[in-house]
């Protein structure tokens, strides 16, 4: 049982609400993502709090709050289904914090609600680090930390402003520390206990299998899966594949991994030759397991937590859940897998027992008209440029034997369709063939020199092992010319083209929108993706390599920081210097007489304290009076005489202790 | 703010000193800071190097808060996490300053103390002078030692404000100020600095009045016109304020409700005659009994407005009366026997 507040410790009604707004602000953004029930707890009891302070209502009684805390668990649990996790845990620290509200009277309680703001200040960045929230979190902050001062000021709450400006210059002069915590700090590659299934965004992008209608639906979406930055030019644009998962299971309809391969850990064999492309990556968290880069990586190359599986994709241990910067090195001319082993040409030519035959039948009589392998993959990329078939993202539906019926009857479909039926004829004129799915292309960002490849980039093709040519990439969807190409597919795959025939105000547009993907980026790159790896290379431009060089100039940089800051704030404590020669002196004669126990007090002009010294120490009657009268007239009467301030100045001497 | 405790036996003293270390450090320390308090009739001025900050309680919480959000940040590699994070802690270490600077550079001294009776509160005033171009704020004073609730004011940029330091004062003379504190948590209460004084104050406590009863012994001496007690031919003179000391019965209670503060009912004295209030003509043997018979009487005379004088061992105050005359009286019994 804590003792009662004193009488000062009770917190005013005004800063009371300055609390619970700031509260409001800091518990807004969650407020959407939480259960509604539960928003309308923390509001109403945010509400109650107010008026209970306005009207003077008692707080509820013990067993009451403890009800109120059972509650809070028990509606927690039931949406959720537990307590801990990133969702759960938030939801339950909201409601926990508003409930900290029935119980708080006196500036202590104030400290425990403060500190549980600024952790809940943290808990929104799990959601969202846009660059705008740099914004609120120093608008929050201030807001916060303005409280703080409130509090810490008994009496009177200090004016609105007062208090603010307080809590804006504790915060402005913070910063300079912040960004030298933020440059130096040693970054450890996390987690370190494991993160909550709950935890980052939700899945986007491609997905771990490829039926008809998953990359229909990313085409549409222009949100940007990455973006890429070369260290010199660009590669061509018939090599701008961004290798993704490769799938080489094939059940009649969709396309997928097998957990064969997942398990398989050995290196794929490459011959690589020629220098590599240097570039890296900032890559957009979509939850996936693996990375994309350019056929094909250098596997000794490998960024961290990483590794290259057979199919020579890269797959990362634990999912991408936060924005990556990668660098990569790929060889544009390679030679993947020069030996295919007989259980992966067995693997990679198997197709379902009965499926598409009329699918099959076509590609046999290729193979029985004597065509070699590399013959009867021109034959299929002839009969898709050749024949009418189209290229659309609102393809007819697909049945049983969807290569068959694609094939022979709709003839309309995009990647996917063209891809996945391209690998059933090779497979049935026994060519080893893969899909692969990934991006391709990429979109220049008209200021960062950097490019952007959006999901609508997405794409499927194939590869296929040829003999002394090892996988081979062929894109059958490229076959289709652009006059067989829909409109509306048209538009979402070459926006790019488009753009330079747009009118002038549309054009200030789409610069405002590749200014703003630009500032996006720097803050993506330099902000968001300032992890461990980024550290080092940033910090080994410095010669700063180790972590304990780090520490050490982390150590002299608040150090220094910190005398800076603390120079600005004696500064401010420091009496304005005095040059006016008669206060010097009036001060020094001061100083004398406080040596003999005379001091001026508040409510005494100096006629009154010379006075009243005089009629203790009649001794001090001379100098006291030329003191005095020197004084008055040089402070007072404006008079400048340097033969009187000599005066005073001696007189000020003859001044003894008594 | 720090919470009063209840005394404590040796041995819970032991655990406490097992439990917080550097509670007891601080205290070691303390004990040797103030020894080497001087007096000073003042001005003092907080010089940079008197100034001493540690962490409050929620300066520690503060610090957990910031390690736990750390922590956090790490574990999901989270940039703006990171950030906010250190700007807390940058703002740990930049309110450390602040609240130095908020006491630093300012000049205490000592403002008036008001005469008090034998068991009563005295009151010191501090002064603090902010000569600075920028406001303090928060500054609170308490005794060395003692846990009350302290006192605190701002201090407007180049003014003063005054504090006000309580401590009883059992016996009469001079009660001297001990060593008191200037202390603030301004701004974020994170850290508390502080810096120890002692002022040249003092305060004089005269001794506590006897009860009402024992009339004055008539005839208490010579000089002047010895002798005759009240007449009884007083003649109302007029209504004065009311002035501590004043006895109950000279309360012009008709005019209670009218006024501020209540009035005093004055009497002029029709006869010449001075009352003399003797040493040895008291009834009494001890000496602080007699002392507090002597203020009694004092008080009596000074509100039936007769002249009075005093005659003390060594000491001889000729009668008259008013405000002066009978503090100088007073100051004399409450100094009586003391250097």
């Amino acid at each position: 049982m804590l003792p009662r507040p004193a009488l000062t410790d009770y917190l005013p009604h005004r800063t009371l609400l300055r609390l619970l707004a700031v509260l409001l602000v800091v518990i807004a953004p969650h407020l959407w993502r939480l259960p509604w029930w539960e928003g309308a707890a923390v509001v109403s009891l945010v509400v109650w709090r107010g008026l209970a302070s306005s009207r003077q209502w008692g707080l509820p009684p013990r067993f009451l709050k403890l009800m109120l805390a059972i509650a809070a668990f028990i509606g927690v649990y039931s949406v959720f289904g537990r307590v801990t996790g990133q969702n759960a845990g938030i939801a339950l620290l909201v409601l926990m914090l508003a409930l900290k509200l029935t119980e708080m009277r006196s500036r202590r309680d104030v400290m425990v609600v403060v500190f549980l703001m600024y952790f809940l200040l943290a808990t929104h960045f799990l959601y969202s680090q846009e660059m705008w929230t740099i914004a609120y979190l120093f608008m929050s902050v201030i807001a916060i930390t303005s409280v703080l001062v409130d509090v810490h000021h008994p009496g009177e709450p200090l004016p609105l402003r007062t208090s603010l400006r307080l809590g804006g210059r504790l915060i402005l002069h913070s910063l300079p520390l912040m960004v030298l915590f933020f440059v130096l700090f040693p970054r450890i590659p996390g987690p370190i206990w494991g993160l909550p299934a709950d935890a980052g965004p939700t899945r986007s992008g491609l997905s771990d299998s490829m039926t008809p209608g998953d990359i229909s639906s990313l085409i549409l979406s222009s949100e940007i899966a990455f973006r890429v930055r070369f260290e010199g030019a660009p590669p061509p644009k018939k090599l701008l594949y961004w290798r993704g998962p490769v799938f080489r299971e094939f059940n009649g309809r969709s396309w997928n991994q097998s957990t064969q391969d997942l398990m398989d850990r050995t290196w794929p064999v490459a011959e690589l030759s020629g220098e590599p492309t240097r570039y890296e990556i900032t890559l957009e968290p979509m939850r996936n397991r693996w990375l994309f880069a350019l056929d094909l990586p250098d596997p000794r190359q490998l960024p961290m937590q990483s590794r290259i599986d057979r199919m020579a994709t890269v797959v990362v241990d634990a999912p991408v859940i936060e924005r990556r910067l990668i660098r990569w090195a790929s060889f544009t001319s390679y030679v993947l897998e020069p030996e295919l082993r007989p259980r992966d040409r067995e693997r990679d030519t198997r197709l379902p027992p009965g499926s598409n035959p009329r699918a099959t039948a076509l590609a046999q009589s290729w193979r029985t008209q004597g065509m070699g392998d590399a013959q009867i993959v021109d034959a299929a990329l002839t009969m898709f440029r050749e024949q009418p078939f189209y290229y659309t993202l609102e393809p007819p539906r697909l049945g049983t034997h969807s290569a068959d019926e694609f094939i022979f009857d709709t003839r309309r479909g995009f990647c996917e369709h063209y891809s996945s039926a391209f690998a059933v004829l090779m497979r049935a004129a026994g060519v080893p063939t893969r899909v692969v799915t990934g991006y391709q292309g990429m979109e220049a960002n008209a200021y960062g020199g950097y490019y952007l490849v959006r999901q609508s980039d997405a794409h499927a093709w194939n590869e296929v092992w040829l003999e002394g040519r090892g996988w081979v990439r062929v894109d059958p969807t490229s076959m289709i010319p652009p006059s067989r190409i829909e409109s509306s597919a048209l538009e979402a795959m070459a926006g790019n083209e488009a753009r330079d025939r747009l009118g002038s105000l549309e054009r200030a547009k789409y610069l405002l929108e590749a200014r703003w993907d630009w500032a996006n980026a720097r803050w993506n790159e330099w902000v968001l993706g300032y992890g461990p790896e980024m550290q080092k290379e940033f910090l080994s431009r410095f010669g700063i390599e180790r972590q304990r060089q780090m520490l050490l100039v982390l150590t002299a940089g608040i150090t220094l920081a910190l005398l800076l800051v603390g120079w600005v704030a004696i500064r401010r404590a420091i009496p304005p210097r005095v040059t006016e020669r008669a206060l010097l002196l009036w001060r020094a004669a001061a100083k004398r007489l406080a040596k003999s126990g005379y001091v001026q007090r508040p409510d005494e002009g100096p006629r009154d304290f010379v006075d009243r010294v005089v009629s203790r120490e009649p001794g001090l009657f001379e100098p006291l009076h030329t003191v005095l009268d020197a004084y008055l007239r040089l402070r007072y009467s404006g008079e400048q005489s340097p033969t009187l301030e000599h005066e005073f100045a001696a007189a000020v001497k003859r001044i003894r202790r008594v | 703010m720090t919470i009063p405790s209840p005394p404590r036996s040796e041995l819970s003293k032991k655990i406490g000193t097992i439990l917080h270390p550097l509670r007891w450090a601080q205290a070691r320390i303390d004990a040797w800071v103030l020894r080497r308090v001087r007096q000073v009739p003042g001005p003092i001025e907080i010089a940079r190097n008197r100034v001493y900050i540690v962490p409050t309680r929620f300066g520690w919480g503060f610090a957990v808060t910031i390690m736990v959000m750390l922590a956090g940040a790490m574990n999901y590699s989270n940039s703006m996490a990171f950030a906010l994070a250190f700007l807390l802690m940058g703002l740990g270490l930049v309110c450390m300053h602040h609240t130095h600077a908020n006491l630093v550079h300012v000049l205490l001294r000592a403002g008036r103390t008001r005469p008090i009776y034998a068991g009563e509160i005295a009151h010191f005033e501090v002064l603090i002078d902010n000569a600075a171009a920028h406001p303090r704020y928060s500054l609170a004073a308490g005794w060395a030692r003692e846990t009350s609730d302290e006192p605190a004011c701002d201090v407007p940029p180049q003014g003063f404000s005054s504090v006000t330091l309580a401590s009883p004062a059992p016996r009469r003379g001079w009660h001297q100020a001990g060593i008191f504190s200037i202390s603030t948590e301004f701004p974020l209460g994170l850290f508390h600095a502080w810096t120890w004084a002692q002022l040249d104050m003092r305060c004089l406590v005269f001794p506590l009045p006897a009860k009402p009863g024992m009339p004055p012994p008539l005839s208490a001496g010579s000089g002047g016109s010895a002798g005759a007690g009240r007449s009884g031919q007083d003649e109302f003179a007029g209504l004065r304020d009311y002035q501590r000391g004043d006895a109950l019965r000279s309360i012009h209670w008709k005019s209670l409700p009218k006024s501020i503060s209540p009035m005093v009912k004055q009497f002029s004295e029709t006869v010449e005659q001075a009352l003399w209030l003797n040493w040895d003509a008291v009834p009494l043997a001890d000496v602080e009994a007699r002392l507090s018979q002597l203020v009694r009487w004092i008080l009596d005379a000074e509100a039936e407005g007769r002249a009075y004088g005093l005659r003390l061992p060594g000491t001889n105050i000729p009668p008259g009366h008013g405000e002066t005359h009978r503090f100088e009286c007073l100051k004399a019994l409450a100094l009586f026997g003391q250097p």
